[in-house]
């Protein structure tokens, strides 16, 4: 039988974490060096599900294209098919509707919510608390159920059209809308008093995994992550589009840049998206929700497009080149989670393992949104 | 010295007004679906994988136009018919989805002009097999109606 082996003092060994790490709900491998606890380099890898979503886009028609979207972040995927939608309609010249548009964005910001919530329960599970996940989950589930009953489908929703939406709201999606936020709003002081009051979580996240600006402008973070180290960039607010200026909402920003400035920017976005979806109830026009002059062909003009939302996990880019067929000549998206993750590498140099975990968690890391 | 103090006193009270929420939890009426014994009913709009549109006659309303199989971003849609003598339409004779590669788009559903598609509302399906999951829509239309 071989002696188990012996480390010299200064030895490190390489540790890997996944690809298989059930925290991460993709395939993520972070390769670690490790000296004991403490990480002294580490490297992503990631690849693991590429599915080559870019080059599928320059092989498909422009309409066939509408469902790979939502395969890319199965938590948000409102919001990845609202950027899609946006530029292919800027190309086109495809005029929507108001009453699509105020759609849309009330949908966009029920995925937020949702896909905050999920983040929510699964970021207080890797820190090792379970039964915020259980709460949140079931908070979840009405907007699953709402979105299901418009949308069709729970997960991977392919609601948007060029110029509109595949089905208009009714009644009954209005008053489940209007019940919920009040419901919502209870449970986020429920979430408050059981999770962000906690000692434990306190002294576990403050002044952990510190962020500088400079850092996340060097690496490209948006969302949470740049917010909470002071960027004040919100692309509804700093590039407005779709109906976001008609409606009044905060951008919530710290200036600590640690774990804990990540989690409390996420969980007041949730209020401020919740206000969005009263407003776009409250204002929500009378209309079409399909421009009656659709073309039935959708064969943008040849030129270089781009449109920047922000989704839940952070801004989100389509740039679309086209050269007049029906086939775009190249389509590039920019994933937020792709530059979030990447300063990780050079952040977590120092910290203890479990530290780390924590940091990784607040990053809201989604893989098959990196590997697209 | 203080501080210390203070310290393990609001940690406790916090810790305390956590288990105040679990506890009243607690007693909260169960919202999960026993699944197995009780099943769900899909809402209307539910888009399961799609089924033919059978007209008075018991015959499918499909005029084999095509537009399906070309919408499909998948290649899912295989179907063929054939035109009877002295008939004005197509007949459909073949009508095959793979399942196994369909992303549930509705391409096929929205591309249709003649109503002969629609979603059904099933999702209960498992299978071992890969060829459980090509379904001869024609086949499953007359097994509907027997």
């Amino acid at each position: 039988m071989s002696s188990p082996i012996q480390l010299q003092p200064d030895e490190t060994f390489v540790l890997n974490v996944g690809p298989q790490h059930p925290a991460t709900h993709g395939v993520l491998r972070v390769k670690m060096e490790m000296n004991g606890e403490y990480i002294v380099n580490a490297e992503t890898v990631i690849g693991y599900i590429h599915r080559m979503h870019e080059k599928m886009g320059e092989n498909k028609t422009y309409p066939q294209y509408l469902m790979n979207l939502s395969r890319m972040d199965y938590l948000g995927a409102l919001g990845y098919s609202h950027g899609h939608v946006l530029v292919v309609e800027k190309a086109a010249g495809i005029e929507v509707p108001e009453r699509a548009e105020y759609i849309r964005a009330i949908m966009v910001e029920l995925n937020r919510v949702a896909s905050h919530l999920f983040w929510f329960g699964a970021f207080v599970m890797d820190l090792g608390g379970f039964s915020p996940l259980m709460y949140a989950l079931q908070d979840r589930e009405y907007i699953l159920d709402m979105l299901e009953a418009v949308t069709g489908s729970r997960l991977t929703y392919c609601y948007f059209r060029f110029g509109g939406l595949y089905n208009d709201i009714d009644d009954d999606f209005i008053d489940a809308a209007r019940r919920f936020i009040p419901r919502m709003r209870k449970s986020l002081i429920k979430y408050d008093k059981l999770v962000t009051g906690n000692i434990i979580f306190r002294k576990r996240l403050e002044g952990n995994a510190l962020l500088s600006k400079e850092t996340c402008r060097k690496y490209g973070a948006s969302s949470a992550v740049a917010r909470g180290s002071g960027i004040n960039f919100d692309v509804r607010k700093n590039e407005p589009y779709s109906v976001y200026p008609d409606f009044d909402f905060d951008v919530p920003v710290y200036h600590e840049g640690d774990s804990l400035a990540r989690y409390m920017v996420r969980m007041e976005e949730m209020e401020q998206s919740l206000r969005i979806i009263e407003q776009g109830l409250d204002k929500l026009p009378d209309g079409p929700i399909m421009p009656k002059k659709k073309p039935k062909l959708i064969k943008p003009p040849a030129g270089d497009y781009y449109q920047a939302v922000e989704t839940a996990r952070g801004s989100f880019g389509v740039r679309l080149v086209s050269d007049g067929t029906k086939t775009p000549y190249r389509l590039k998206l920019r994933s937020p989670t792709y530059s979030n993750m990447h300063l990780f590498d050079e952040s977590c140099r120092g910290m203890m393992i479990m530290d780390a975990l924590a940091f990784m968690g607040s990053l809201d890391l989604v893989i098959p949104e990196i590997d697209r | 010295m203080v501080t210390y103090f203070k310290d393990i006193y609001s940690g406790l009270v916090s810790l305390f007004i956590g288990m105040e929420v679990t506890f009243k939890e607690f007693f909260k009426p169960t919202v999960t679906v026993q699944y197995p014994y009780e099943t769900l009913t899909m809402t209307e709009k539910y888009r399961g994988h799609v089924e033919l549109i059978e007209n008075d006659e018991g015959k499918p309303n499909c005029i084999v136009c095509g537009l399906c199989q070309r919408a499909c971003p998948s290649a899912c849609i295989t179907l063929a018919g054939v035109k009877p003598e002295g008939e004005k339409k197509k007949v459909l004779t073949k009508y095959i989805l793979d399942f196994t590669r369909c992303s549930l788009c509705g391409s096929c559903v929205e591309s249709c002009n003649f109503n002969a598609l629609e979603f059904s509302k099933e999702y209960n399906l498992a299978s071992t097999r890969r060829e459980d999951f090509i379904f001869d829509l024609l086949q499953r239309l007359e097994d509907r109606n027997k």
